[in-house]
């Protein structure tokens, strides 16, 4: 039963993001992410963490509200047009680009879990409750990880500022 | 030849009794926005010096089943330039989202049903220990339907609403949320049931602990905020009658027109019992305990508060636009925060 909610759930995480990249009308695209987002927080629920369930719901399909509102208000077209044909020249800088950064990413990955190391939670309910109670994850981002908590912050504000200011000089 | 009983399927009477009890649970809602319907009816009838439905049935208590009939025999119509596939599932988000978010709210202490079940069943669908927020992220997610609802008919009325409602929802979550989260800081705890019992006894012996006196502001400002969220009068300008014909649902009909409203009465009685829960002490009161009446104290303070959602609704004429914007930014939302703050400082400085 569980292998099959299991299964379910990650097919349907799997196919709604490639939806999501392949769709041509962004409103589909937008639906599937969110449909995506509540797989995954199906998944997480599996993993005994509904409180992680919830907060996915809450901030990340609850932020795509703002991504609906850019896509009704300011680009307001049901359909992309025709992706512009790009200068050969600009194309081939843009896949060597696109290729650097995936093998940077994938080197990322590895090296985070070569430090955290491939282990499982085990069955121990102690444990397991601990990782899902919100005092426990309170308490681990507001003193362990406060830090990374606080440069988190600043860099969303960062990226906030840098946006709005690039959307100004368009003008 | 040994008798086979229910139990050798792997049946057993506790998940009956769930069973039941999601069906009685779901039938109850249903109902009840068909009861409000010819509330809402009703007392707006008696406000504006009229009489109300009076011909089906026994004061005109028949009228929504009649409205149900028309509306089946409705022809469904769709825009030609609609989205059909959006178009088709927006009232379906709205509805589903809205019967979801009350499954984790209790209505009930433990009862065995005056004895008839050998082991107590609790009242409510589901237990979740984050149980707030989850009401929260559900009744959230039901603002896409509106949305929805209002990009896909592909018509002007509908557009606007559907942005209206998502400027005003995203304005008003915050300050709603604010609002949870000072009641989650007095509780300790995210399980309605824990806040629930939280409020049980009395100061002095007869003031009983509900949270609405420790924290009158903040119900204030979750009781505002719950009727924006709601899209209710003088917050309902997704459907602003007078300036975008009937917003959001202009193109729709039939029973799509008719899930659209379920939904918003249900969200209606989830605000309510929720409110319920977390400031009034749920289903405690009197005897409750004592004689297993503890549902019946529920309903009415649920339906307490749905009167006066209905009362509010005929007495208090819509905002402007760029009010509602000032109102929650400026004023609801820096309300809450300072709640919050004194709620906080106070938890710590009392222990």
């Amino acid at each position: 039963m569980e292998q099959f909610a299991f299964y379910v759930l990650a097919g349907v995480t799997i196919l709604a993001s490639l939806g999501v990249v392949s769709s041509r009308v962004p409103m589909h695209s937008v639906m599937l992410l969110i449909v995506s987002f509540g797989a995954l927080a199906g998944l997480y629920v599996m993993l005994d963490a509904p409180f992680t369930a919830v907060t996915q719901i809450i901030v990340y399909a609850g932020a795509i509200m703002v991504l609906f509102l850019f896509v009704v208000m300011l680009l307001n077209q049901h359909r992309e047009d025709e992706p512009e044909v790009m200068p050969a020249s600009l194309l081939r800088r843009n896949l060597r680009a696109g290729v650097l950064l995936s093998v940077l990413l994938a080197i990322e990955v590895a090296w985070g879990l070569s430090q955290v190391g491939l282990r499982s939670f085990g069955t121990d309910p102690g444990e397991i409750s601990a990782v899902s109670s919100v005092a426990q994850i309170g308490l681990a981002l507001f003193t362990t990880h406060s830090f990374a908590f606080e440069v988190t912050s600043v860099l969303i504000l960062v990226s906030m500022v840098g946006a709005v200011v690039i959307a100004r000089r368009e003008h | 030849m040994s008798e086979l009983t229910l139990a050798d399927f792997g049946i057993s009477q506790a998940l009956i009794a769930r069973l039941v009890l999601i069906f009685v649970v779901f039938q109850a809602l249903v109902l009840t926005s068909a009861f409000m319907v010819w509330m809402e009816r009703k007392v707006c009838a008696y406000i504006q010096d009229r009489e109300g439905p009076n011909r089906v049935g026994p004061a005109g208590l028949l009228q929504p089943f009649a409205d149900v009939i028309k509306l089946v025999f409705k022809e469904d119509l769709r825009p030609k330039a609609a989205d059909a596939l959006l178009f088709a599932i927006a009232p379906i988000i709205s509805t589903a989202t809205a019967f979801a978010a009350f499954s984790v709210v209790p209505f009930g202490n433990e009862t065995t049903l005056f004895g008839l079940l050998s082991e107590p069943l609790r009242l409510e669908v589901t237990d979740v220990n984050v149980a707030v927020l989850v009401v929260f992220a559900v009744a959230s997610m039901g603002v896409y339907g509106i949305v929805l609802a209002g990009w896909s008919s592909n018509s002007k009325y509908s557009l606007l609403g559907g942005l209206r409602s998502s400027a005003q929802m995203i304005s008003y979550e915050l300050s709603y949320g604010l609002a949870l989260a000072s009641v989650i800081l007095l509780a300790g705890s995210m399980s309605l049931r824990e806040v629930v019992m939280n409020q049980s006894g009395y100061w002095w012996g007869f003031i009983p602990k509900w949270y609405v006196f420790l924290q009158p502001l903040g119900f204030f400002i979750y009781m505002t905020a719950g009727v924006a969220e709601t899209n209710r009068a003088p917050f309902d300008f997704p459907e602003a009658e007078q300036e975008l014909v009937a917003g959001y649902h202009t193109e729709y009909s039939s029973m799509s027109f008719a899930l659209f409203f379920m939904a918003e009465y249900i969200n209606m009685v989830t605000v309510s019992a929720l409110a319920t829960s977390l400031y009034l002490g749920g289903w405690l009161g009197p005897f409750s305990e004592r004689f297993g009446v503890g549902w019946i104290y529920f309903m009415a303070k649920v339906l307490l508060i749905l009167f006066f959602y209905v009362w509010m609704r005929w007495t208090l004429p819509r905002y402007r636009y760029d009010q509602l914007m000032e109102f929650g930014w400026k004023w609801l939302l820096p309300m809450a925060v300072l709640n919050l703050i004194a709620t906080a400082a106070l938890v710590i400085w009392l222990g």
